[in-house]
């Protein structure tokens, strides 16, 4: 039976939705065991990873800042895996590569879904901003698989998972590196970027005004997004960035006003379920990629969406 | 202060990207250094400006066209180029071109030693970001990644880190590898007296043999990884496009609240 190791991804102490994901794969794969690292969890969290099938929730109390603490404390948790599976971030990526360095297991990142086929892990991936898709055969035995967040779709297991803590212990291993300060990101309301179900994004045809965009992704329990436009001219910070070198998203519904649709952008968002564009220029590269797309004001646009989706809603 | 910047040859982001038989389509026409990699040349040559002495190599590993990439470097004002390519390295994984990639290194080092490797935050084909943490761990240094602002005092590296959680200093011992992101810098333009002398500058081209690394331990041999297949990705069908005359924000609703989306 093949044992799959899920690095639980959790924020305040609550699981994510993305790991709730990742528990789902998992399954699909083998028998997922959970790995917690961080202070014991909250019962609730057991019982929700238990309820997604875990069998066991292994913690290490370990840091996540240096990739090589967190790639030993991994290590410790999952000597049994064939299989590890981690939700794909710039952190993760860091993490699994010392991991695959110290355990010589072959590693895909930005994964959007994997399986088993005569005994190995193989991967599919969207690459060149979505417009090719990839099969990754991983020949180790060992496999590690980043997935990106919304490529599963989370269902609890019909028979939930024993859920049993196991403490594990690590010696913490020397690293060169320290970190000398940390600066937690100020968290809006409502889901991270990454996770987020839904991205409304606005680019330089806000003229730096959000307050529409902010209405449309609150109404439709989204997050969110920006342009690299828009966060150079300061109009939102860098985290809402959306692009191949911001936050790369795959919502299931992903909308861009005011946004061109420049190859950086696409990068980060043309895997996305549902596009969805509103734009002045008839001719910007976004309406090749949109599923509806509106040539028109988002000062119009979003205005009459929303009050229609209201009305709608009321019934 | 000895830099080493690494520079990936990658296809153009507005060529049509492509792969034959499971691997990039790369030529020397609409192939181009990895922009993400002008920031590390611009990283290291500011780097070697506020130190008042130094130099800066560039290394690129592929096949024959990937000369382009250092050239670009060359171009941008490093002084040294090197180009390891070797028909043994096609198909390599992460952890093959790490590992040759620290052969090149060492080999620098054999003239004298090396303060800093820097690398692009990311690799605009593969995009995997996992490159710098591998040749850190493979060269046995430390390592600060994804610094959107480096300095370097003391013999130690200092950077800032934009994640997504929190903003973070770190601070490493060299000699260590350091990748940089596009808010890291702004980088220069190359003028035409550097231009001119990158044509004639010598480009030194290492072999596996040369660097004492087992052709099996490397490319599509020593790969975990490896692509059974690769096509294009089905356009999206039913695209609609409606122009706002009036009710384009209903008609916008509408189709969500269709999808279910809404
Ligand atoms: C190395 C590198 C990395 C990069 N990485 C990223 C990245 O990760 N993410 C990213 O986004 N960019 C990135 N960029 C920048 C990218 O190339 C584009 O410059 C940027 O995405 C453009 O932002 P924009 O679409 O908001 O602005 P513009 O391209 O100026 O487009 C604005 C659009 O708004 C429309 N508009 C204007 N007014 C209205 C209105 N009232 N209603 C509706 N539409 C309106 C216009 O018609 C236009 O199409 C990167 C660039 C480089 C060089
Ligand atoms: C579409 C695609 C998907 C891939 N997926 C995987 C995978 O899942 N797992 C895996 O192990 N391998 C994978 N590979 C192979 C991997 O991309 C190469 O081994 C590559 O050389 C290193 O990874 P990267 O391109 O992702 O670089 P990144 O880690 O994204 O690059 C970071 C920096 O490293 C430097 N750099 C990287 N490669 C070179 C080079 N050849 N020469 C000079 N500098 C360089 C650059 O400065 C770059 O900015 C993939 C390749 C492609 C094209």
């Amino acid at each position: 039976m093949t044992t799959v190791a899920v690095l639980i991804d959790h924020r305040d102490g609550e699981v994510t939705r993305p790991a709730l994901e990742a528990l789902t794969l998992a399954r699909s794969l083998g028998t997922p065991v959970a790995v917690w690292l961080g202070s014991v969890p909250s019962a609730d969290a057991v019982a929700l990873v238990g309820d997604y099938g875990a069998t066991e929730v292994r913690v290490v109390d370990a840091e996540m800042r240096l990739a090589g603490h967190a790639a030993a404390a991994l290590g410790a948790a999952l000597e049994d895996a064939d299989v590890v599976v981690v939700i794909s971030t710039f952190v993760t990526k860091e993490i699994v590569t010392r991991l695959a360095m110290a355990t010589g297991a072959g590693v895909v990142v930005d994964a959007a879904g994997a399986e088993i086929v005569d005994g190995r892990v193989e991967t599919v991936q969207t690459v060149f901003a979505a417009t090719w898709n990839v099969r990754t055969r991983i020949h180790t035995e060992r496999a590690i698989v980043g997935i990106r967040p919304n490529t599963t779709q989370a269902v609890p297991a019909d028979t939930p998972g024993d859920a049993v803590i196991v403490p594990v212990t690590v010696d913490r291993p020397a690293t060169r590196e320290r970190v000398v300060a940390v600066e937690p990101v100020e968290r809006g309301a409502g889901v991270p970027l990454a996770e987020a179900p839904v991205v409304v994004s606005g680019g330089r045809g806000t003229g730096g005004d959000y307050a529409l965009v902010t209405e449309l992704a609150e109404l439709l329990g989204g997050a969110v997004g920006a342009s690299r436009d828009a966060t150079d001219e300061g109009w939102i910070s860098h985290e809402h960035m959306v692009g191949q070198t911001g936050t790369t998203v795959t919502p299931a519904l992903y909308v861009a006003a005011g946004i061109s649709g420049a190859v950086h952008h696409r990068g980060g968002m043309q895997a996305s379920g549902t596009i969805v564009c509103i734009n002045l220029d008839p001719d910007a590269p976004i309406f090749e990629i949109s599923d509806f797309g509106v040539v028109g004001s988002l000062f119009d646009v979003i205005p009459q969406a929303i009050a229609r989706i209201r009305e709608h809603r009321a019934g | 202060m000895r830099i080493l910047v690494t520079v990936k040859h990658v296809p153009d982001l507005q060529s049509q990207r492509s792969f034959t038989g499971g691997r990039v389509t790369r030529t020397a026409d609409d192939g181009t250094m990895n922009e993400l990699d002008e920031h590390a040349v611009e990283a290291a040559l500011q780097l070697v400006e506020a130190a008042g002495e130094g130099e800066v190599y560039a290394l690129t590993v592929g096949g024959a066209d990937a000369v382009v990439a250092v050239r670009k470097a060359l171009q941008l004002g490093v002084q040294h180029a090197i180009h390891v390519s070797d028909d043994a390295i096609a198909d390599s994984d992460v952890f093959g071109t790490a590992k040759v990639m620290a052969a090149a290194v060492r080999k620098v080092q054999d003239e004298a030693p090396l303060d800093l490797v820097i690398t692009g935050m990311a690799a605009l084909d593969g995009l995997t970001s996992m490159l710098p943490t591998a040749l850190a761990a493979e060269l046995d240094w430390s390592q600060a990644t994804l610094a959107s602002a480096v300095s370097v005092a003391g013999g130690e590296v200092t950077v800032e880190r934009h994640l997504a959680d929190a903003h973070e200093t770190v601070v490493a011992p060299l000699p260590a590898v350091v990748s940089v992101t596009d808010e890291a810098n702004k980088p220069r333009y190359p003028n035409f007296k550097l231009i001119m002398a990158a044509r004639k500058a010598p480009v030194a081209l290492w072999s596996l043999a040369d660097l004492g690394v087992d052709p099996a331990s490397v490319g599509r041999e020593g790969a975990r990884t490896v692509v059974v297949d690769a096509s294009p990705a089905p356009p999206r069908e039913n695209r609609v496009t409606v122009t706002d005359t009036g009710d384009g924000g209903t008609q916008l609703a509408d189709f969500l609240i269709e999808k279910g989306l809404a």
